[in-house]
C-alpha cells in the first residue's frame, strides 16, 4: 500500500492494490479520547475493500447498539465513492489496537468531531482513482468521465466500465492528494432514509447478540458477585450447588463465584443453591446517609469549574434572589441484554465474543488477565442489546476470561438480571445547591451552582481531585448568557461504582439547571420560554431551535386540563429543545405529547436521527418517572423490572421530532435529546399544579390535590 | 432424565432436560433457537415471547413439560422468508434499534393480529404493554402493527 499523509487535515489515507485483488482503503479518522476535549489523534476508523467482483466491503470498527453506525458510517464512504449501495457489504470489525482507530463507541462520537470528513475523503480518493483507471484504459481525458452508482461512464462514446472491472488497475494508480469532495447538493445517500442494514436479521431473529454466541464445546456459566460494594468472598459452601444436576464447576473468581453448567438455566439454579459467606468491606451506607453526606459536602467550598463576573456580589445586591436544593438518584443502565461475555482461553491464545462498547479495552483486559501478548487475543464484537455506556466497562469480560482459564473450555458467562442491576456503574446520585438573582431589568443577573457528585470518570468509587468534567457537564457550559456565573464542584468519596450513562452528566444536571431557570423565570414574572430566549441572543442556532419548539408545540395556546413545560440543552454536538404536555388526573401523571426540535448539524440518516431522538425521550422519561436505585447497608435494593420499572408501550407519549435542516458539521444524535425531557415534564407539572419537583424520580402521589 | 418431545416450528424435537426447565432455555441452549431472548426471567419484559398453539406466551414462565403437546412457534418459525405480514411491516417501518427485544415484540404483535385482525388502539396497548423496549421503539411498533393489520387485511 502507498501511504498518503495529510497532517494539515489531520487525515491519513492508505490506499492501494489489495493482496487478493481489487482496491483497499484504510481511513484514519481524527478521533478523540471519549472524555478528553484537548487532544486529537489520527486513527483509522473504517476499512474498505472494492473487489474485482464489484462488491464493496466496509469494515466498521465502531459497535452497533441500535444507533445505526453499521448503516450511517458506510453511507458516508459509499456516497463519495458513488458506490452502488445494493452491492455494499458491512462487516463488523474485530478489535485491533490500532487498525480501526478508536473503536470505543460512546459520547455520540462516531460521526461528529469531524469523523465524517476523512470517510468522505477516502471515498472520493478511491472514486478518482477508478475514474483515472477508466480514462487510461479508454485513452480519454479524466474530465470527460463521470461515475454513476458503481460504474465509470464516458458519455461521449457511451462506454461504461464497472468498478469491479477497474478495481485492480485503480489500486495501482497514485493516490490523488486532494480529491474533490461532493457538493452537498450531489449527495445521493447522505441525508436519505436508506433501509437499515440490520433490520432484516433482527426481524428474522437471526442477529447474534452476546448471549446468542454458540461455540462448539461451550459451557454456560453465571457469576454471583459480592452483594455489598467493597465486599469479598469469605467462604463458599458449594455442596448444594454441585448437587444440581448439570452443574460442572463452582469456582472462585477475583470478582465473585462462578457456577459452570451445561446450560444457562442450570447455572442460574446452581447459583441460587450456592451458600457464600461474604466479607463486607468498609462501605455500608444507605441512600439517606449518602444524601446527607452530599448535603454536608456542599457546606465547604469546592473546586471552581466556572467563574464569570462576580456572582457573590451580584447575588447579594440583587433585587430578587431565590435558592433551592435539587437532587437526582443513582440510576442503573438496565440494558435489555444483561451483561455477558463468551471466552475461550487456551495456553497460546484467547478468543472472545463480547457485546462491548469497548473492543480495545476488552482486548487489553483479556491480555492482562491471561498474560498473553495482545496479538494472541481475538475479540469478536457481537450485536449489543443496548449499551448506554454500561458496556464500556470490562468487568463482565473479566468474569468470562477467568472462568474459561480455570475450566479450559469455551465458556459463556451470563449475568442474571439481578446481578446486572446490582453490579452496575451507576449514574451518580447528586445534590446541587443553586442560587439565582433577577436583575432590575427582569433578566438573569447571577447564577451560582454548587455541585456534589461522585466523579463519573474513572469508575467513581472515591479518589482523585479537581473538577470532574463529566460531573459539571451542562452547568459549567451552560448555554445562556449569564453575566455572573459561578459553578463549583464538590467531590464525594463514596464506594458505589459510577460511570457513563446516556448523555452523562447532562442527564441529571439539565434537569436541575433547567428547572431552576424555570423557577427564575417565574420569579421574574416572565414566560419561561421567552425568558430563556432572551438569554440566547449570542446563540442564534440554539435560539432558533427554541423558537421552533415554541411554534411546533403551540406554546402559549390554551390547553384544557393540561400544561406545557420547556427545556433545552447543548450536549454532544446537538442542540435540542423539548416541550412536554402533561396532565395530572387523580394523582396520575400523564405525558401526552412531546415536541422535540433538534439541530444536530447535517444529518446522515434522518430516520436514524428521529429514532434516536424519540428513543432518547423514552430514556429520559423512564428515568424521570421511575428511575431510582437505592442502597441499604451498602447494597443495591432493586433487582429487576418489577422494582426498577421501564416505560411501557401504553405510557408512550406522542413524540413529534423536528430536525432542523442544517449544512453545519454533523453533531451527535444518540444522546442530546435525553437531558431536556425530565425538566420539560417537571416544568409542565409546575405550570399545571404550582408544585415544583426538585428531586427525581417524580412522585405523582405528592402532586395530587395541588 | 427421560427425553421430552416438543413440537417446535413444525418439527418434533427431543430434549433431555429437567421437566421444570423453562422453555426459553430449552429453545436457546438445547435447540439452538436463540431468537427468543432472556431479559428478566420473571415475566416482566416479554423479550422471551413465543407462541403456544398460536397464543403469545412468555417462554421464561412455561416449563418444558407444560410446553410438550403444544405447537411451539418461535421467531425463527414465524415465516421461512420474512413473509409474515408483521415481519414485513417491521421492515417497512424499520422498527428495530438495538434489536434485542424485537422478536418478543413481533411474536406478541403476530398473536394479537391472529386473534384480532383489526385491533383497536386499546387492544394494541394492552397486548404490546407486555414487552419492554429500552431503545424506545414503541412509536414505530404502533405504526407497524397498524400497517400489518392493514396489509394482511381482507
Amino acid at each position: 500500500m502507498t501511504e498518503l499523509s495529510r497532517p494539515d487535515r489531520r487525515t491519513f489515507l492508505k490506499i492501494g492494490a489489495f493482496a487478493g485483488g481489487g482496491l483497499a482503503l484504510a481511513v484514519y479518522v481524527p478521533g478523540r479520547r471519549p472524555w478528553d476535549t484537548t487532544g486529537a489523534t489520527f486513527q483509522p476508523n473504517v476499512f474498505v475493500r472494492l473487489g474485482s467482483d464489484g462488491m464493496v466491503t466496509i469494515w466498521v470498527g465502531r459497535v452497533e447498539m441500535g444507533q445505526g453506525v453499521r448503516t450511517s458510517l458506510p453511507m458516508i464512504v459509499a456516497d463519495e465513492l458513488d458506490a452502488d449501495w445494493s452491492r455494499v457489504h458491512v462487516v463488523q470489525a474485530d478489535a485491533h489496537p490500532t487498525k480501526y482507530g478508536r473503536q470505543g463507541t460512546y459520547g455520540s462520537t462516531s460521526v461528529r468531531n469531524g469523523a465524517w470528513l476523512p470517510l468522505r475523503r477516502a471515498g472520493a480518493a478511491a472514486r478518482e482513482m477508478l475514474v483515472g483507471a477508466a480514462a487510461a484504459r479508454w485513452g480519454v481525458d479524466e474530465a470527460a468521465c463521470r461515475t454513476d452508482r458503481g460504474q465509470v461512464v464516458h458519455d461521449a462514446s457511451g462506454r461504461i466500465l464497472s468498478y469491479g472491472e477497474l478495481a485492480d488497475a485503480a489500486g495501482r494508480r497514485p493516490v490523488p492528494p486532494d480529491p474533490r469532495l461532493k457538493d452537498p447538493s450531489e449527495f445521493r445517500l447522505i441525508g436519505s432514509r436508506l433501509p437499515l442494514v440490520d433490520t432484516p436479521a433482527h426481524v428474522a431473529g437471526r442477529s447474534v447478540f452476546g448471549l446468542d454466541v454458540r461455540v462448539p464445546g461451550m459451557l454456560h456459566a453465571t457469576v454471583v458477585h459480592p452483594p455489598m460494594f467493597g465486599g469479598a468472598v469469605q467462604h463458599i459452601d458449594a455442596t448444594r450447588a454441585r448437587d444440581v444436576p448439570g452443574v460442572r464447576h463452582v469456582l472462585e473468581l477475583s470478582g465473585g463465584v462462578a457456577v459452570v453448567a451445561e446450560d444457562t438455566w442450570t447455572a442460574f439454579r446452581g447459583a441460587e443453591a450456592l451458600d457464600v459467606t461474604w466479607k463486607p468491606g468498609s462501605f455500608a451506607l444507605g441512600s439517606a446517609d449518602i444524601a446527607a453526606s452530599l448535603a454536608r459536602l456542599l457546606e465547604q467550598p469546592g473546586e471552581v469549574a466556572r467563574d464569570d463576573g462576580d456572582a457573590e456580589t451580584a447575588l447579594r445586591q440583587a433585587a430578587r434572589r431565590i435558592e433551592a436544593i435539587y437532587r437526582a438518584p443513582y440510576l442503573a443502565h438496565a440494558t435489555m441484554e444483561p451483561m455477558n461475555c463468551t471466552a475461550h482461553v487456551r495456553p497460546d491464545r484467547c478468543e472472545i465474543w463480547a457485546p462491548t462498547q469497548n473492543p480495545q479495552g476488552t482486548q487489553e483486559a483479556a491480555a492482562r488477565l491471561t498474560g498473553l501478548p495482545i496479538e494472541r487475543v481475538t475479540v469478536h464484537v457481537t450485536h449489543l442489546g443496548c449499551g448506554w455506556g454500561r458496556r464500556s466497562a470490562t468487568d463482565f469480560v473479566r468474569d468470562a476470561v477467568e472462568t474459561s482459564m480455570k475450566v479450559g473450555t469455551p465458556v459463556q458467562v451470563a449475568w442474571t438480571r439481578e446481578e446486572d442491576m446490582r453490579h452496575d456503574y451507576y449514574r451518580p446520585t447528586v445534590c446541587h445547591h443553586l442560587e439565582g438573582a433577577i436583575g432590575a431589568d427582569g433578566g438573569l443577573a447571577a447564577l451560582r451552582v454548587r455541585i456534589a457528585c461522585t466523579p463519573i470518570s474513572g469508575g467513581g468509587g472515591g479518589g482523585g481531585s479537581g473538577v470532574d468534567r463529566n460531573s459539571v457537564e451542562g452547568v459549567a457550559n451552560l448555554p445562556y448568557r449569564v453575566p455572573n456565573l459561578f459553578v463549583d464542584y464538590c467531590r464525594p468519596h463514596i464506594a458505589v461504582p459510577t460511570g457513563y450513562w446516556r448523555s452523562v452528566g447532562a442527564s441529571q444536571n439539565t434537569f436541575i439547571v433547567e428547572s431552576f431557570v424555570d423557577e427564575l423565570a417565574h420569579a421574574a414574572g416572565r414566560d419561561p420560554l421567552e425568558f430563556r430566549l432572551a438569554l440566547l441572543d449570542h446563540r442564534p442556532r440554539l435560539a432558533r431551535v427554541l423558537e421552533l419548539a415554541a411554534e411546533r408545540s403551540g406554546w402559549g395556546t390554551p390547553l384544557a386540563g393540561r400544561a406545557r413545560g420547556v427545556a433545552l440543552v447543548d450536549n454532544k454536538g446537538g442542540l435540542v429543545a423539548e416541550v412536554a404536555e402533561v396532565s395530572l388526573e387523580g394523582g396520575r401523571l400523564r405525558v401526552h405529547r412531546v415536541t422535540c426540535v433538534a439541530d444536530c448539524g447535517r444529518i446522515i440518516h434522518p430516520g436514524i436521527a428521529e429514532s434516536q431522538m424519540t428513543g432518547s425521550v423514552v430514556c429520559g422519561l423512564t428515568a424521570a418517572l421511575y428511575g431510582e436505585i437505592t442502597l441499604e447497608g451498602g447494597r443495591v435494593v432493586q433487582g429487576n423490572f418489577d422494582d426498577y420499572p421501564l416505560l411501557r408501550f401504553d405510557e408512550m407519549p406522542e413524540v413529534a421530532v423536528h430536525l432542523v435542516r442544517s449544512d453545519e458539521e454533523p453533531g451527535g444524535v444518540g444522546e442530546p435529546a435525553v437531558p431536556p425531557i425530565a425538566p420539560a415534564v417537571t416544568n409542565a407539572i409546575f405550570a399545571l399544579s404550582g408544585r415544583r419537583v426538585r428531586s427525581l424520580p417524580i412522585r405523582p402521589g405528592n402532586l395530587s390535590g395541588a | 432424565m427421560p427425553p421430552l418431545t416438543l413440537r417446535v416450528n413444525g418439527h418434533r424435537r427431543q430434549v433431555e432436560v429437567a421437566p421444570d426447565t423453562p422453555l426459553l432455555w430449552v429453545l436457546r441452549d438445547h435447540l439452538g433457537l436463540t431468537g427468543a431472548k432472556y431479559g428478566c426471567g420473571i415475566a416482566e419484559c416479554g423479550a422471551c415471547t413465543v407462541h403456544l398453539d398460536g397464543r403469545a406466551e412468555l417462554s421464561c414462565m412455561v416449563t418444558a413439560s407444560r410446553a410438550a403437546g403444544h405447537e411451539i412457534t418461535t421467531i425463527e418459525g414465524l415465516s421461512a422468508d420474512l413473509s409474515h405480514p408483521v415481519q414485513q411491516a417491521w421492515i417497512a417501518e424499520d422498527v428495530p434499534e438495538c434489536g434485542y427485544c424485537q422478536s418478543g415484540q413481533i411474536m406478541t404483535a403476530a398473536a394479537l393480529l391472529a386473534r384480532s385482525p383489526s385491533p383497536s388502539e386499546r387492544e394494541i396497548d394492552e397486548a404490546m404493554a407486555a414487552v419492554l423496549c429500552r431503545c424506545g421503539t414503541y412509536q414505530r411498533i404502533r405504526r407497524a402493527v397498524h400497517r400489518a393489520a392493514r396489509e394482511a387485511g381482507p
